[in-house]
């Protein structure tokens, strides 16, 4: 096969710079793959290893400093047959450590390599994640005070399955991008190199230094046996590939006429009551007598603990403000609750039906108050919500008991179907008279 | 008659894969998480991937990889998000890659409240980028406006090759709603044009007679360079200013032009009002019952509700407005469109009622403003 360097674009390295060797040694090891240039995705990160794309004539992408990995991870789930590799120096490593370790645990069968150089180059040679202790450049004293990260180990420990340390000037580098290339999985090879614009002003770094410095690591060549596993594209393919296909949910067919007007209904509880479940219960159960419904919902970020308030309107005509302004039937089923609403009690007249667990106290108020002992009667509070649901259709307000059955069966199967019904079934024996 | 009980982010998600996204990546941020919820639903099992990224800038990159790859991709997230993908944002604006995000927006600045809502970052997604080339913002006020919108944001996307926000909000986003969306006239889907013309394919080369280039992707035969760096036609850097303002300019003029196009609103006029209301989001909700109470009570006032906010639909305000004296912008933050409709109307008093408390802008407020 020809070469893949872009013949119009010659490379323009500083002299001496290992990146040069680099280049040639990637371009040897795609030849000796015998792909051609539309097989290949070259992604580059920013910095002198962020000259590469222009210099291959294969498919390329350019973007921001340290995220080539993430471009490369939507190019290979989109094209899962292209060779996806990147070009990272010292610099991306640092800046897109996140992207990194991610690549790392995902598997993804991108092949990574960071043109390692000890500092920034192109930026006047600042100290980067690789930078020694005790180099010279020109961020002062900083990077004597930081502790440079080794990129293989840190792969290592991440899940790579392939990490590998190269000098760039060891004879079978090719060999060894190659083997990267061909490995199914996220393989990565540290390769090692001189700046000698920048690093070399004050800094001595010869190749065998380099060789040296490679020797004295622990040893990760290739595989890493408690690593390797399926690669990520493939069993996400396989997943998803045994998933039976979705579409959009038929809807409701309604089948009751409505009784009433407008309803505004409003729940006071607290999280863990299943305050959002029980509203959506009835809002279905609106949807099942072709009312137009919203559901608006308040509640803290925390789960299991604050308030939890749930607002629905339920209106033969278009619904457009979606807060409640006039309630027609308020539910109190904790303190938090009502906490949040304090205001509303005062303002609510004898027109409003207020339906409260007995247990719970509310703010002087004129409506219309129904206590309901759910302790008493062995309701547990999570089945509060839907129990007043239930006294709400066995008094016939707002919904009816057929609308509540319709709801249920719409929103729960088998099991779970099976317990709601039977908590609505003994609600609607309560002698509405004495709750 | 089939009616759904769909929140304003599942009616996204369904708009999104009706329009044709086939990948999404997301990292979880409330309001915002069950776009990625339900796209994870639908697409793994339709022929689609969902990444769930390890930060917002990651989901950003994934989705820029994967429509260079040539599919329709969409991401969700919300203020902190947005802060974060700003640094993609200006590449996909910059290199003309297609994408959908939406922006359920919350209160802030910065972490604010996760669950209350706001419309904090309108001026934000259209000037939070590096360069300040125009994108698109479109604005839903309901749940089926989610579900329309989403799908013209992709076809928008896709036509002029840039990113389209949706400003949606924690209000509109978690709200349940009753839908009918077969009822809906449902936008005919719009897919990215290939290149077409005998000149030989390059990056950039706009398609004859238009401004925007033809696509072609990364991995299909003909060879395709993508990069963030300031480029001519081929796709590769030039520090020619004369090709560096052409290039600029059409970028700016692809869609600045085309406003008209894509002016979605409501305009409600009332031929005796000397006032209109100009809202957007959920705010337009309450406006509409305010409007319907004064007319009721006998003084009734125009109402425009846009649905697209960048670029500014200036003609269709300069029209809507023609024959009112006075404008009232409701908006939920403190006061951020006013300046546009400002800056259009100057002949009007402009005046804003700007609430920002993590409460909704209730219909009795705005016609007290309205009556002053």
């Amino acid at each position: 096969m020809d070469s893949l360097l872009n013949k119009n674009r010659p490379p323009v390295f500083c002299p001496g710079c290992s990146h040069d060797r680099i280049l040639h040694a990637l371009d040897k090891s795609f030849q000796n793959m015998g792909l051609s240039g539309n097989q290949i995705a070259m992604v580059s990160d920013i910095g002198c290893s962020g000259l590469f794309d222009t210099f291959f004539n294969t498919h390329a992408l350019h973007g921001l400093h340290g995220r080539a990995l993430t471009y490369a991870a939507g190019l290979k789930m989109a094209r899962p047959d292209l060779h996806v590799v990147v070009t990272m120096g010292d610099g991306g490593l640092g800046i897109g450590g996140a992207h990194l370790l991610s690549a790392c645990r995902r598997n993804l069968d991108i092949t990574l390599l960071i043109l390692n150089n000890f500092n920034f180059g192109m930026t006047g040679g600042q100290f980067s994640a690789t930078t020694p202790q005790e180099s010279m450049l020109s961020s002062g004293f900083l990077n004597s005070l930081e502790k440079p990260m080794d990129p293989g180990s840190l792969a290592a420990a991440a899940g790579a399955p392939f990490v590998t340390r190269s000098s760039a000037y060891q004879k079978d580098l090719s060999e060894v991008i190659e083997q990267a290339i061909r490995f199914e999985g996220f393989s990565l090879i540290d390769i090692r190199g001189i700046c000698p614009g920048r690093y070399l002003r004050r800094n001595r770094l010869t190749p065998k230094m380099i060789e040296e410095s490679i020797g004295q690591s622990e040893t990760l060549n290739g595989p890493v046996p408690q690593n390797i596993r399926p690669e990520y594209g493939a069993s996400y393919r396989e997943h998803a590939g045994s998933m039976e296909p979705v579409s959009m949910p038929e809807g409701i067919s309604p089948r009751f006429t409505p009784e009433a007007g407008r309803q505004e209904v409003i729940i006071l509880g607290s999280a863990g009551q299943r305050i959002l479940t029980a509203g959506e219960i009835l809002g279905i159960a609106g949807l099942t007598a072709g009312l137009n419904v919203t559901q608006k919902n308040d509640y803290n970020i925390t789960v299991l603990v604050g308030p939890s308030v749930s607002e629905l309107i339920l209106s033969p005509e278009k619904i457009d403000y979606t807060g409640i302004t006039d309630p027609t039937v308020v539910i109190v089923l904790a303190a938090e609750g009502v906490a949040r609403r304090k205001a509303m009690f005062d303002k609510i007249g004898p027109e409003t039906l207020i339906i409260k667990a007995a247990d719970v106290d509310i703010p002087a108020t004129r409506g219309t108050v129904i206590s309901a002992d759910f302790k008493d009667r062995g309701i547990k509070k999570q089945d509060r919500a839907l129990a007043s649901l239930a006294l709400l259709s066995g008094m016939n307000q707002v919904l009816t008991s057929e609308m509540l059955d319709a709801a249920l069966e719409e929103r729960f199967k088998e099991k779970a179907l099976n317990e709601v019904r039977k908590l609505v079934a003994g609600i609607k024996k309560w002698d509405f008279s004495s709750v | 008659m089939k009616l759904n009980f769909f929140e304003g982010n599942e009616a996204v998600a369904w708009g999104a894969y009706n329009a044709g996204c086939r990948f999404f990546a997301g990292y979880p941020i409330t309001p915002a998480t069950s776009v990625f919820n339900t796209m994870l639903k639908i697409l793994p099992p339709n022929g689609g991937s969902v990444l769930q990224a390890e930060d917002e800038i990651a989901a950003m990159g994934y989705c820029i990889g994967a429509s260079m790859a040539g599919l329709k991709v969409m991401t969700a997230t919300s203020g902190p998000g947005m802060s974060l993908y700003s640094e993609q944002i200006s590449f996909a604006i910059g290199s003309e890659i297609p994408m959908v995000i939406v922006n359920v927006q919350r209160l802030g600045p910065s972490t604010g409240s996760a669950t209350r809502g706001a419309n904090g970052d309108i001026q934000f997604m259209r000037w939070g980028n590096s360069g300040g080339l125009p994108l698109i913002v479109l604005s839903p006020t309901d749940v089926s406006d989610c579900f329309i919108l989403t799908m013209h944001a992709f076809n928008l996307a896709e036509s002029y090759r840039c990113p389209v926000i949706l400003a949606s909000d924690k209000e509109i986003a978690l709200t349940k709603e009753s839908v009918d969306l077969n009822e809906q006239e449902w936008p005919s889907v719009k897919d990215r044009a290939a290149p077409s013309g005998d000149l030989p394919f390059l990056p950039f080369r706009p398609l004859p007679g238009k401004d925007v280039p033809g696509f072609l992707p990364i991995g299909g035969p003909e060879i395709v360079r993508q990069t963030s760096s300031t480029h001519g036609i081929d796709g590769y850097i030039t520090t020619e200013p004369k090709e560096i303002a052409a290039m600029l300019n059409r970028m700016n003029r692809k869609i600045e032009k085309d406003a008209d196009r894509f002016s979605f609103a409501d305009v409600m006029l009332e031929p005796e009002a000397e006032t209109m209301i100009i809202t957007y989001g959920v705010t337009a909700r309450a406006a509409r019952a305010a409007c319907k109470s004064l007319k009721a009570e006998g003084k009734p006032v125009s109402l425009l509700v846009l649905k697209t906010l960048w670029p500014v639909p200036e003609n269709l305000i300069r029209r809507a407005a023609e024959n009112v004296r006075r404008v009232v912008v409701a908006e939920m933050n403190l006061g951020q469109y006013a300046r546009e409709v400002e800056r259009i109307l100057k002949d009007k008093t402009v005046e804003c009622f700007a609430q920002m408390d993590g409460r909704l802008i209730t219909p009795g407020r705005i016609k007290e403003v309205v009556n002053g």
